[in-house]
């Protein structure tokens, strides 16, 4: 720790000096009018007989930043896996319903897995940059999508870099190995990497909870900052997160041994007027 | 680490019975070590001492004469690395393909995965004079290559495969699943995936697949008597007989009388040879570990 | 959008080499049963154990003494080799110091790559000799044992060291909570618990025992008579493969792939029986 001593410990975040933790909700959204970009209608997914999640339906808005909230294990990172079809992955994982994107179903056997998951990307919560350099970690994808020019390229990795604030971090040791990097820095490079291929949405998957409260914070603005340009669906644990960057929440629950979506409107209904009994209890802190 | 949790336990006094237990266990674990390296010492020492006299420039270089007796392993060794270098060509892409197959497309309970699983269990088990009898029938004679080099070779891919897919496989499966879905999110194809990714990250356990391989192909002389055969002549083609060092060793020390001094520098030359597949293999291993891992 | 062709080349051309694999064990097992075909059928199953001697010049075919050699052999080496090999991984974990580890896996690992020929050849100059002034003519089932011996003890050792490696380490902290010494950990705890992975390291050194050629070729004396006393001279199935291939003639030739059918058949119930008595060990937990 070389760190001076009399560093201010708040200084990222959201939280300024003087404002109360949770500030009374404005009525977002404005930047992002209630038009869907996915929409899923009946969804499961099963782990051989196991139901992960049951008939969940649910739009998610474009432009928007919507939160999965809820306990573990009842089905968040499965709806979340579902959107891109990384549930292909999971060896006995199935998947029934619809997930309708522009109007057609990603579901289907003939749909285009490639062309869906450059359209929509995904971050995982433990930072997984590949074991090359952060440049080669950004241009391996362009180039496997067809970006073969040299300059394209380099804009292209330059401007993901500052848009995730790692460009003055890093510009000096491109050629670093990424996992040299700190874990905050690896999340933001692998945001960084998503980000380069210009996708539509972004999936988070927990994004920050193998971080420190400090990375977590820088790594959260970045997502906030992320509204309006896409639509972003972030699964977390964390309450007071969802309720500082959310603009929509969805609260999943445990019920029969499936998950199942409970509560499901914009960031300040949820937690300001839930309707439901359990997400109430919740939102208080009496169950979870 | 189970060091030092049960080392402070074993000082704790006990009663004199356990104490006496405790006393015996130890002087049979450590006697057990002792034989071990003892006689470890012993094969290394007696192939040494007897064996680097013969040894010289001039025996590698020349031919052997009177049967072996005299004279050099010079179209031995030549015979030796030409079997090994068919065993190579034919096992490591069969091996590298077949790893890949089993560690990236199929799951454990898959049905053709588990066919191609017990086949190489099987393949594993079999005993290598069994390899020479079905060498020496298939490659010799169904195929007609005769005596030869290919024939050995390709015997020695048969018994080297399964070692070298197996290693091959678990460097694949100890890639970090990470990186799998890391590129799944990103859309890359699953050539890239493979060849950008798995494949570099899993070169140490490829290098340990092969070294295991060369290693039993070097060592291996109960499958090559019917194979590859006797001949110890300079081979000029794949299809001429050639004798590997391993039944050099075997012929000068059972069937040539005399010949002991030049066995045990035969035999000194072939666990040279496979100490330095082993230093070597080590040594590049490290080395791509610490150009891949972060500084 | 060039991935899914590209994909489905490479998927096609791993499959190829997958199935070779499958492939080259099926063949091994066809060719092997072709050529012994004519000698079953001529001579029959019954007479490899009940004719008078083993001559098969003279159509006598009798494989009993050659049969209880290897299974001798083998026994003696596995009885010898296994508390030896348990012990050396019980040594690794538990006694040696941490210094002398890695050395001490190298050794292993080294002990295990000498080529069984040399053990042959070390065993015929050096072991041999020692047996033959206890009691001649020291080409004998005893010095096979001990070579043998030798020979499978890495396996055991490796086997075991990672059955033991791989005991959870809060069975040790728990056994160091409940005040176990050292010895009443490995042998109370320890050993019950990695009892699955020692059994599979046996049944493998008991398969490569069974199949050593070079070795037991060497040092055996290659006798055909069943074996008296440990100083007996005996031939293995092994052995008189590599000894008779050279020179037979059609029957006698069919008869040697008999004698690799069984070896392949021996190292085929050997494999079933560990895989039963390990998913029983796994099942009874």
């Amino acid at each position: 720790m070389t760190k001076p001593a009399q560093k201010p410990v708040l200084e990222f975040g959201t939280v300024k000096p003087g404002a109360r933790p949770w500030a009374p909700l404005e009525e977002r959204p404005k930047c992002c009018e209630p038009r869907p970009f996915v929409r899923t209608e009946g969804l499961s997914v099963f782990y051989g007989s196991r139901a992960a999640i049951r008939e969940v339906s649910l739009s998610v808005n474009r432009g928007c930043i919507t939160a999965l909230v809820g306990p573990s294990g009842c089905g968040k990172t499965s709806f979340l896996c579902a959107l891109n079809r990384m549930t292909d992955l999971i060896p006995g994982a199935k998947v029934y319903g619809r997930v309708e994107l522009s109007g057609e179903d990603i579901l289907d056997a003939g749909a285009d897995v490639v062309a869906l998951r450059r359209r929509v990307g995904m971050i995982f919560q433990k930072p997984n940059p590949f074991p090359l350099s952060v440049r080669r970690n950004l241009e391996l994808p362009l180039r496997e999508h067809g970006v073969r020019d040299r300059s394209a390229i380099e804009e292209k990795v330059e401007r993901a870099l500052r848009d995730v604030g790692l460009w003055e971090e890093v510009k000096d040791r491109l050629d670093a190995p990424a996992q040299a990097l700190s874990g905050g820095q690896q999340q933001r490079l692998c945001i960084a990497r998503a980000l380069a291929l210009d996708p539509e949405a972004l999936l988070f998957d927990e994004p920050c909870s193998a971080l420190d409260p400090l990375a977590a914070g820088v790594v959260e603005d970045r997502i906030a900052s992320l509204r309006g340009r896409y639509s972003v669906v972030i699964v977390t644990h964390n309450l007071a997160q969802a309720r500082r960057i959310a603009d929509w929440v969805a609260l999943f629950w445990m019920i029969d041994g499936a998950g199942r979506l409970v509560e499901y409107g914009s960031s300040k209904a949820v937690f300001e007027a839930a309707t439901h009994p359990i997400t109430a209890a919740y939102i208080s802190g009496i169950r979870g | 680490m189970a060091d030092a949790l049960t080392a402070p336990v074993a000082a704790t006094p006990a009663r004199a019975d356990g104490a006496l237990r405790e006393t015996a266990a130890l002087v049979a674990v450590w006697g057990t070590a002792a034989l071990i390296a003892g006689v470890f010492l012993w094969i290394l020492g007696e192939l040494v001492w007897n064996g680097v006299g013969a040894l010289s420039w001039e025996y590698l270089t020349s031919a052997p004469r009177e049967a072996g007796r005299a004279g050099g392993i010079a179209p031995i060794l030549v015979s030796t690395l030409a079997i090994l270098g068919v065993c190579l060509a034919a096992t490591v892409p069969i091996a590298f393909g077949s790893a890949v197959f089993l560690a990236e497309y199929t799951s454990d309970a898959g049905r053709f995965g588990r066919v191609v699983r017990t086949s190489l269990d099987v393949l594993a088990g079999v005993p290598s004079i069994v390899f020479g009898l079905f060498g020496n029938a298939f490659f010799c004679r169904t195929l007609g290559l005769g005596f030869s080099i290919l024939s050995g070779g390709l015997t020695l891919a048969c018994m080297a495969l399964p070692l070298v897919i197996r290693s091959t496989e678990e460097g694949l499966r100890a890639v970090p699943r990470e990186y799998r879905m890391g590129a799944a999110a990103l859309a890359l194809s699953r050539t890239t995936t493979l060849f950008r990714l798995l494949l570099p990250a899993a070169v140490p356990g490829l290098t340990a697949g092969l070294v295991l391989g060369i290693g039993r192909a070097l060592a291996e002389t109960a499958a090559l008597i019917f194979t590859s055969g006797y001949v110890d002549r300079m081979p000029s083609s794949l299809l001429d007989s050639g004798r590997a060092l391993s039944i050099h060793v075997y012929d000068l020390s059972m069937n040539v009388a005399g010949g002991d001094r030049n066995a045990y520098a035969s035999a000194l030359v072939l666990v040279g040879l496979l100490l330095l597949v082993n230093g070597v293999a080590g040594a590049l291993s490290a080395l791509w570990r610490r150009r891949l891992a972060a500084p | 959008m060039p991935h899914p062709g590209r994909d489905r080349a490479l998927l096609w051309t791993l499959r190829l080499f997958a199935v070779s694999s499958v492939a080259i064990v099926l063949l091994v097992v066809a060719f092997v049963s072709g050529e012994s075909a004519p000698a079953l059928a001529e001579v029959g199953p019954v007479r490899f154990f009940s004719d008078p001697s083993w001559h098969p010049a003279s159509g006598f075919f009798n494989m009993v003494p050659m049969l209880a050699g290897t299974v001798l052999v083998s026994a003696g080496a596995l009885l010898l080799a296994a508390p030896l090999g348990v012990l050396s991984a019980i040594f690794l974990q538990f006694y040696a110091p941490p210094a002398l580890r890695s050395y001490w896996r190298n050794l292993i690992g080294l002990l295990a790559g000498i080529p069984s020929v040399v053990y042959g050849f070390w065993g015929l100059v050096s072991l041999v000799p020692l047996i033959n002034r206890l009691h001649p003519p020291g080409q004998s089932l005893l010095a096979g044992i001990l070579v043998l011996a030798l020979m499978v003890l890495p396996t055991i050792a490796l086997l075991s060291d990672a059955a033991l490696e791989s005991v959870p380490a809060h069975y040790l902290r728990s056994a160091a909570a409940l005040g176990l010494s050292r010895w009443g950990t490995v042998s109370g705890v320890v050993l019950p618990a990695a009892r699955g992975g020692i059994l599979t390291g046996v049944a493998l050194a008991a398969a490569r025992a069974v199949g050593e050629t070079m070795a037991v070729l060497m040092v055996c004396g290659n006798v055909v008579r069943m074996p008296e006393g440990l100083f007996d001279p005996v031939r293995t199935l092994t052995a008189n493969i590599a000894l008779e291939m050279a020179y037979a003639g059609s029957a006698h030739r069919s008869a040697l792939f008999v004698s690799g059918l069984a070896l392949l058949a021996i190292v085929a119930l050997g494999a079933g029986f560990s895989e039963a008595a390990r998913r029983k060990v796994v099942a009874n937990g």
